[in-house]
């Protein structure tokens, strides 16, 4: 039976109310939280990783006299911040003393038709948890559980769902992020980008940046090398319908029509390869293809691109051949966030291309090839093999999908016409699922029809309140974690211990599974009584320990590998030839464009603009949102209007306007305009991650706009399954609209 | 010795990671800042130039702050920095309307707060908080009576501004453009 869930966006605490972390709120409100300034006296550090972002930045937690939590530094030693943490990472301080924050247990209850959640003990909710999957599975196979995870604790819920026998494992960041780039790469180069990018930016002569906002992304140790770049006077190239922060700091800005890039990308390679200005012996040594793709690029000149971009030729040709003075020195940047039009494989696959004409993929100032420490897993038993997983329920579709995709299992949930749906629950771990996947309507349904749904978290944010039950994560100053392994120029392993004990009833994402796995009958996938006993078996195993991590947080082992490619050194790259596929023989085995081609895409109708979005610096999605550190530097996202539009429509700054999309969805929030010559006419801008609609989150409720609710339109990416989303548009609404929400 | 401070606006990005840090550091109140991160359109689409600046307390060499303090409260010590003295401030906010820059703001504990160079962590050899934190080291603190420091050499190789020259207060925050 599916259950029917109200959105629990008021009185969320029901019976027995729970304090949310009294204590911390008014140390943070008074307006002293210590008499003294942080440096003085001698404070007690303890090591830690970043949690505030997926770069996971090393750093140092420093903690007074009376345990009390004071500021995180940078490991000065750590090759992802080199001592200087970014502004969320400095204002991770706000994530541990948010007053709003989880911690207890809350279970949904039903009372006079009333839904609320009650607070829970940990037995209770994790037995209650345990019960229903174990119902789940007895009735539909344990495959019929799914976890959606982003961040550290997705680790251990990762292994838990294994251990119990399901596959169904999938993340936001695949099909609503980098995963375009991820395939685009594998079928160019067989191996994907990863993270950090192994991008050698700190050593580059050009940098290429195609709607990657570095600067406003604050991904670390990019932004310092970029900044060591601009020191060194490397040339910076930026492609943007907006004047970013880097095009601010760039050579040449080329502001593009939105949509268009690939065909920029076709010409620069038409001039590359006509010109004859291509690294011939990288070409001839490590490619295939080369002749197929020149007779591809033939009628894709400067001035064929220059009709579809307008982008001047002259420009295009410059900049082209800037960019082929430098190789290989020089990086056309993967980007990120790449989920754009629908054909974001075949745009990652030009970008690619490009590379590998300019010979830059493993060469210095290009693209290094990083490397890891090798940690081996605790041991545990053997997963049982699953019957199906997240590749059945793409249903023939995107066949180069390499991780799982996050829509097809929403689709999934949901019972069609003449089936049952195949996924029953969710867990939900780190992942604010209501703000980062588009088609709102749909994941509700998908919620709506589920027969559980868990959700952990730290911040009481928008999926919980749709949760059957709500497990409180503590945040990472307040717990062990798995050892940081992500690859490097050196390999590096970093330590998070906690700097201070959870706040309230919040636990450890390994002990929350840990305790549900022994609930389910899978303690022997669990065969400890405290991670320390986990890390020290690691750390023993690569000749470490963890008594030496707590003292030093950051170690450097040596490479085994070399860097670089040395000069005509034979190479095996992994892909069907052996060869770096300018020609993607894979994608043509599945019947897609081997050679990338541009496509046109719909415009905005009249009176609509083009929805971008992206990022700011003191913010990390909306995840961030509410933290007091970062909200008192930036509370709200505005609406970029240029000032041509906002004669048009009579704008002023700092009104408030309703957005009403091509499909007549209109935002929840109001959203204050900023008018800016930083943004075309045919465009508006906003920053991501906020317009939260939970009351319990109380600095970020109804600030600001989401531009996920405008996205109901995505384009598919039909060789891997990634949601498209800049293809949705707005018009303003100077009214609050009748259906408004409820305060 | 001439405390003084440069900021690379080529590099800077405009973060607010200066900001965040000051913030933790100095124990600044919620909504309340001794630092702010600036931005400056020049142009139109899509001729443009932007300019980002992390601005504070400039420690004027003639500073009408100091001179219009009626306790004493605000007063200049070891390399020319200007500090307030809290107890001996009574929070009239004559220095916040002398100052141009805009640097001063009242504390809710009722004195007249403002950035410090960080002067407790200078004496300790340490950078000011926001310069240590600053991912994309735009930022230089040293002495100008030093020419071997970091920042005398910078002033000395680069073009540079200083904010309201006008008002001649002998601001010693240095822009490099």
């Amino acid at each position: 039976m599916a259950t029917r869930r109200d959105f629990i966006k008021i009185s969320a605490l029901g019976i027995g109310s729970a304090t949310l972390g009294a204590g911390a709120f008014n140390l943070l409100k008074g307006a002293n939280l210590r008499a003294v300034p942080a440096t003085t006296g001698a404070f007690a550090r303890y090591p830690t990783y970043c949690e505030v972002c997926f770069w996971k930045c090393a750093g140092w937690s420093y903690v007074d006299e009376k345990g009390k939590l004071l500021k995180l530094e940078g490991h000065p030693d750590d090759p992802h911040c080199n001592g200087r943490l970014c502004p969320r990472g400095t204002g991770g301080v706000g994530m541990y003393y948010d007053e709003d924050r989880l911690t207890t247990p809350l279970i949904r209850v039903e009372e006079n038709g009333e839904q609320s959640f009650r607070k829970a003990s940990w037995d209770e909710a994790l037995g209650l948890v345990a019960d229903k999957m174990r119902e789940i599975a007895g009735q539909y196979g344990p495959e019929s559980i799914a976890l959606f995870n982003h961040g550290s604790s997705g680790h251990y819920f990762t292994h838990l769902l294994k251990a119990f026998g399901s596959g169904n494992i999938v993340a936001p960041s695949y099909a609503q992020c980098r995963g375009p780039r991820e395939a685009g790469w594998i079928a160019t180069f067989g191996t994907s980008v990863g993270s950090p990018e192994p991008t050698d930016i700190r050593d580059t002569r050009c940098l290429v940046l195609i709607g990657s906002h570095i600067g406003e992304n604050m991904h670390n140790n990019q932004v310092q090398e970029m900044s060591d770049a601009i020191d060194n006077g490397a040339d910076i190239i930026t492609v943007d319908p907006r004047y970013s922060t880097a095009a601010s700091k760039s050579r040449y800005w080329l502001p593009i029509k939105p949509a268009t890039d690939l065909a920029l990308l076709l010409a620069w390679m038409h001039v590359i390869v006509y010109e004859e200005l291509y690294d011939k012996d990288y070409v001839e040594r490590y490619t295939y293809g080369f002749d197929q793709l020149k007779q591809h690029l033939r009628r894709m000149t400067p001035e064929w691109a220059y009709g579809i971009t307008t982008i001047k030729p002259q420009d295009i040709r410059e900049t082209a051949r800037l960019m082929a003075s430098a190789a290989p020195a020089t990086i056309v940047h993967p980007g990120r966030h790449v989920t754009w039009y629908g054909d974001d494989t075949q745009r990652s696959r030009a970008i690619a291309i490009l590379n590998a004409l300019l010979g830059s993929w493993g060469r210095r100032g290009g693209f290094y090839f990083p490397e890891s420490v090798k940690v081996p897993e605790f041991p545990s038993p053997e997963y049982p093999a699953p019957k199906w997983s997240w590749q059945d329920t793409l249903d023939g579709r995107y066949p180069l999908a390499n991780l799982g995709v996050t829509n097809t299992v929403i689709e999934a949930s949901i019972p069609g016409n003449d089936r049952d749906a195949r996924v029953k629950g969710w867990l939900v771990t780190g992942t604010n699922l209501p703000l980062s996947i588009p088609e709102k309507a749909k994941l509700e349904e998908a919620m709506q029809a589920l027969s559980l749904l868990v959700v952990t978290d730290t911040m009481p944010m928008e999926i919980t309140g749709y949760a059957d039950v709500v497990l409180p994560e503590c945040t990472y100053l307040e717990r062990y974690d798995e050892l940081r392994t992500s690859p490097h120029r050196e390999p590096y392993l970093a330590l998070r211990m906690p700097a201070v004990q959870p706040t309230g009833d919040s636990k450890p994402a390994w002990w929350i599974t840990k305790k549900l796995g022994e609930k389910l009958g899978l303690g022997d996938y669990f065969p400890f009584e405290e991670y320390t006993e986990v890390l020290d078996w690691q750390l023993k195993q690569v000749g470490s320990s963890l008594e030496e991590m707590q003292k030093i947080g950051v170690k450097q082992f040596p490479r085994k590998t070399p860097l670089y490619l040395k000069d005509g050194e034979p190479f095996a790259f992994r892909t069907g030839t052996g060869k770096i596929e300018l020609y993607a023989t894979s994608l043509e085995k599945y019947g897609f464009d081997p050679l990338p081609n541009y496509t046109a895409h719909p415009e905005p109708p009249e009176n609509y603009y083009r929805l971008n979005y992206g990022r700011a610096p003191m913010h990390t999605f909306s995840r961030t949102a509410n933290n007091p550190n970062l909200t008192d530097i930036m509370e709200e996202n505005k609406l970029w209007v240029n000032p041509k539009v906002a004669k048009i429509w009579g704008l002023k700054n700092d009104q408030e306007v309703w957005l009403k999309n091509q499909d007549g969805i209109v935002t929840t929030f109001p959203i204050k305009v900023r008018i800016t010559e930083r943004i075309r006419w045919d465009s508006v801008y906003m920053v991501h991650g906020f317009g939260h609609s939970r009351k319990e989150l109380t600095r970020s409720f109804g600030k600001g706009a989401s531009d996920s609710e405008m996205i109901t339109r995505p384009m598919t990416d039909p060789i891997m399954g990634g949601t498209g989303m800049r293809g949705n548009f707005v018009t303003f609404l100077f009214e609050k609209p009748e259906k408004a929400v409820e305060s | 010795m001439r405390y003084a401070m440069a900021i690379d606006t080529k590099k800077c990005v405009g973060c607010s990671d200066c900001v965040v840090a000051c913030q933790i550091e100095n124990n600044v109140p919620t909504g309340y800042c001794r630092d702010w991160v600036t931005e400056t359109v020049y142009g139109s689409y899509p001729q443009l130039e932007l300019e980002l600046r992390s601005e504070r307390c400039n420690h004027c060499d003639n500073a009408p702050c100091v001179r219009c303090c009626p306790t004493g409260a605000s007063h200049i010590v070891e390399g020319g920095v200007v500090l307030v003295e809290a107890s001996k401030c009574i929070g009239c906010g004559a220095c916040i309307e002398s100052c141009p820059y805009d640097a001063r703001f009242s504390h809710p504990d009722g004195y007249v707060d403002k950035c410090t160079f960080c002067i407790h962590r200078v004496r300790k050899g340490l950078e000011p908080a926001c310069v240590a934190a600053c991912p994309t080291k735009c930022m230089y603190f040293g002495d100008l009576d030093d020419p071997s420091s970091d920042i005398s050499k910078m002033l000395k190789n680069r073009k540079y501004k200083v904010l309201a020259p006008e008002a001649g207060t002998k601001p010693q925050v240095y822009y490099l453009i």
